[in-house]
């Protein structure tokens, strides 16, 4: 049987909102470009995000701007985010989110008919515009449909309406193909027919989300399999700061079959409260230094904030995300905790009924229906959920350019840099918008001085053995049983709270998993088998995991998403250093590398006080660069 | 409090299959979708299902659960009674791929033939103003995950293949109503193509649409008859339809 063989410029994998948004730049730039999804177009897992955008637009409050935004984001990464990045984001969010507008999304509006904002962990301001709370959909949606807007041009202009922007949806890609030391293409497989499929593109955008699904535990859907940092890395891409994992503070609980669904902060930033099983609001305790002048230390303070944000401190409750799983996980160990092992989130006794059907439409449902609770007259029963990495491939902040590989580029939850130690809810949406133009911006640019680069026959048959592998096997390993002792593993030894011995045994049990991965076997055929496609996403899983626990194993800190109980402080030494995994072709290697200083205008915007409770003295003595 | 469920699962491909009976443990709150995964881990690693949130977020997981059609994640083992069999069976205004997975790609051929918002020429990012009220009606429609499951379940089309062709089917007349009342919208004519273009005139208004919507969108009330009221309004008043004619107006 012959190969189907595609050509494009622009290869995106990925159909959520950075894959979307790179592939509209770089279409509407005149480029050909295919878009590879593994599920179905439009149910990528930005679907799922529920509070908002943030962008510093200042609909709600006129004190908000990109620099405020900025200093929240270094803030709530811990001073560890790529200053570039962040920097780039606070600056270009309002923009993205307005274009939007031009693409026919409807957000919530404001009195004055401008787009609303609303509270969220870590933002000073009403940052986040939203759509209730299913901001992810309408975002996803809105980038579906200018797609289809630009597909039905190409239709006018072509007579054919995928000429210029073609989506390949439930297709998985298992390898990203280079030719001289630059990007050629890649090679996969349709998931529905088993059969295989080669793309030539001398640009290649990953934009394939996160790594959720190597925890047991998790508000990410079978999707999040870390796809993206695994070829990255294979394609000979770095990793940076893959320790630092996001633990959402509040997944469901209850019962078991949902746990980890994700109860979005928005609960929060309307005025819910945690308490704990003695009725307790316990996030007064859990407040740290650094956010001591920021946050209310009594209920009265923190209640009148809600009416008053100019003359009050914030609620301990909008700490951001590290923090409050890092508190909701010590009250459960202590014994304060619910009887299914969360804590209590209640917004009925502050919010009418009627207003939080309106601003919390899903969250009602979802527990209604789910757990048969309803949050207008209950409390939620909530715990930490993996939910997001900030880890991922190492870029070039302007144009999402792949460190070290010509031709690949990263955005979006794939790429790290952006949120340092730890992401503030909200600034995911504006990320992927940002930078998932940027990513095609910086193809448009590559291209302009590199042409295409033929797939050799060589890569296609290496490539295509690869596939058939698990299908010529008798008697191996099941890969459903391998992912399941994966997740014992990572949730055990690499969760919330690590330790050097616990994470050195995470390194021998993921070496020994994968070893036996290796003669994973498959039952069936060909055509939308899902233990075939399993065997795939586990090698992914298992590289990630990988770079994950050698990275924690490095970093003798407590920081943002990565805590370790033998190394409970902040260090300032460790401020300075992005931890690097590199792939060797057998084993994921780590090494340091320091963090560039922030220019001057940057450095500048800091009160030298906050700078001091993170930097050495010689950093702060030192200043920004000139 | 695990129980076991016996569970009657669909099986085959384009050209064959059949019910092949299996029984599961079910655990106490787990929904259809949870022991169809266990029956997929522990007895038929190659059982094809789509779905991604397990959350009712996203629409993947759509399926006939009894006859009906239902999304998977949102429907508890519990609501049938311990002796009952779950009978899950593909979705049937679409053709089967493998087992629970049917080929979809009819609903987005339709996505494409829908033309797109327009935006005021002369309206600059940032510069919308609209009033909460008026985006709510869109923002209604727009809640749509696209499960699917109104297309299926309607009569139209669910056992009609001739009919697909002319007929674009609930999930897009709701998608035409949102740009028809999106404040911003500079394209005319929109419920006239409805009617014309995508075969709004062959829905007899059963509402089995609106019964099956797990976002309950009310799909025939707010969106489908006031889109052919008003079609009815301008096609049938002469004084209207006269009007279209001098003032070279659009009308719909």
């Amino acid at each position: 049987m012959t190969l189907e063989r595609h050509k494009y410029d622009v290869l995106v994998i990925g159909a959520g909102g950075a894959g979307l948004r790179a592939a509209v730049e770089a279409r509407e730039a005149g480029l050909r470009v295919a878009i590879i999804c593994k599920s179905l177009f439009g149910k990528a897992h930005t679907v799922m995000a529920e509070g908002g955008a943030a962008a510093s637009m200042g609909n709600v409050n006129d004190k908000d701007s990109w620099k405020v935004h900025f200093r929240d984001t270094m803030r709530g990464g811990k001073f560890l985010s790529h200053y570039r990045m962040a920097e780039l984001h606070a600056k270009e969010a309002p923009d993205r989110i307005w274009e939007l507008e031009t693409w026919g999304a409807l957000f919530d509006r404001t009195k004055e008919g401008k787009i609303s904002q609303r509270n969220f962990g870590g933002h000073e301001y009403p940052r986040l515009a939203h759509v209730g709370d299913r901001t992810g959909l309408e975002l996803i949606r809105t980038m579906q449909q200018k797609i289809v807007a630009l597909q039905q041009k190409d239709g006018r202009e072509t007579g054919d309406m995928e000429s210029g922007i073609k989506v390949f949806a439930e297709l998985t890609i298992t390898d990203i193909l280079k030719e001289n030391g630059k990007i050629a293409g890649a090679y996969g497989y349709w998931r529905e027919s088993g059969e295989e499929v080669l793309f030539e593109a001398p640009a290649v955008v990953i934009a394939t989300g996160g790594v959720g699904k190597t925890f047991k535990i998790t508000s990410n859907s079978w999707e999040g399999t870390g796809d993206g940092h695994a070829l990255a890395l294979k394609a000979g891409a770095n990793l940076v700061d893959m320790e630092f994992l996001q633990f959402h503070p509040t997944g469901m609980v209850w019962p078991p079959s949902v746990r980890g669904i994700l109860v979005t902060e928005s609960v929060r930033g309307e005025g819910g409260v945690l308490t704990n099983n003695l009725g307790e609001r316990f996030m007064f305790k859990y407040i740290p230094d650094v956010f001591k002048d920021k946050y209310a230390d009594n209920e009265a303070e923190a209640d009148r904030w809600y009416e008053d944000q100019d003359n009050n401190r914030r609620p301990p409750e909008l700490l951001p995300r590290d923090e409050v799983a890092r508190a909701i996980n010590t009250e459960v160990k202590s014994g304060r905790g619910t009887e299914h092992g969360g804590v209590f989130l209640d917004v009925s006794k502050r919010i009418p009924a009627e207003v939080i059907k309106k601003r919390l439409p899903s969250m009602w449902h979802q527990f209604y229906e789910l757990a048969g609770v309803d949050i207008t007259k209950e409390a939620m029963e909530v715990g930490p959920t993996c939910h997001y990495i900030m880890g991922g491939v190492e870029v070039e902040p302007d144009n999402a350019a792949a460190v070290g590989v010509p031709g690949l580029f990263a955005a979006g939850e794939v790429a790290g840099g952006m949120h340092g130690s730890n992401r503030l809810g909200g600034n995911s949406l504006s990320d992927l918008l940002v930078f998932g133009r940027r990513a095609g911006m910086g193809a448009i640019d590559y291209l302009k001085k590199n042409g295409a680069n033929p797939v050799s026959d060589a890569s296609i048959a290496k490539a295509k053995a690869k596939i058939q592998a698990p299908f010529d096997r008798q008697g191996g390993e099941n890969s459903y049983s391998l992912h399941a002792e994966l997740q014992e593993i990572t949730h055990n030894l690499v969760g919330i709270i690590r330790t050097g011995s616990e994470l050195k045994e995470a390194i021998e049990k993921i070496a020994e998993i994968r070893k036996r991965s290796a003669n994973v076997a498959v039952s069936g055929g060909r055509v939308f088998n899902p233990g075939f496609h399993l065997a795939f996403d586990l090698d992914n899983m298992l590289l990630v995991a990988e770079s994950t626990a050698k990275s924690a194993i490095t970093r003798e800190e407590s920081r943002g998403g990565h805590t370790r109980d033998d190394f409970p402080e902040m260090d300032t030494k460790w401020r300075q250093i992005n931890l690097i995994s590199s792939f060797d072709g057998e084993k994921v290697n780590i090494r340091e590398q320091a963090l560039p200083t922030y220019p001057q205008e940057l450095f500048d915007l800091f009160d030298i006080h906050e700078l001091e409770k993170y930097m050495t003295p010689e950093e702060t003595s030192k200043g920004g660069t000139k | 409090m695990a129980r076991n469920v016996k569970l009657r699962i669909w099986r085959g491909d384009s050209k064959d299959g059949g019910l092949k009976d299996v029984t599961v443990e079910a655990n106490e709150g787990e929904v259809v979708l949870d022991v169809i995964h266990r029956v997929q881990a522990t007895q038929m690693g190659d059982l094809a299902v789509r779905w991604n949130c397990k959350a009712g977020k996203c629409g993947s997981c759509s399926m006939e659960i009894n006859g009906k059609p239902r999304l998977a994640c949102m429907t508890q083992v519990a609501s049938f009674g311990d002796d009952e069999t779950i009978t899950v069976t593909p979705l049937r205004a679409f053709p089967v791929i493998k087992d629970l997975v049917t080929d979809v790609s009819f609903n987005y051929k339709k996505a494409m033939e829908v033309p797109a918002y327009e935006h005021p020429k002369n309206l600059a990012p940032g510069e919308a103003r609209m009033e909460q009220i008026d985006v709510e009606r869109s923002q209604e429609f727009r809640k749509c995950i696209e499960c699917f499951l109104c297309q299926d379940v309607c009569h139209v089309v669910r056992d009609h293949e001739e009919n697909k062709k002319s007929f674009a089917g609930p999930r897009f007349f709701i998608r035409i109503a949102e740009l028809d009342m999106h404040p911003l919208d500079m394209l005319k004519n929109r419920k006239k193509t409805a009617q014309e273009e995508h075969g709004l005139g062959m829905c007899n208004i059963t509402k089995c649409c609106t019964e099956v919507c797990p976002e309950h969108i009310k799909i025939t009330d707010n969106a489908i008859i006031p889109m052919k009221e008003r079609v009815a309004d301008i096609k049938y008043d002469p004084v209207r339809w006269l009007g279209t004619k001098i003032r070279k107006r659009e009308g719909l």
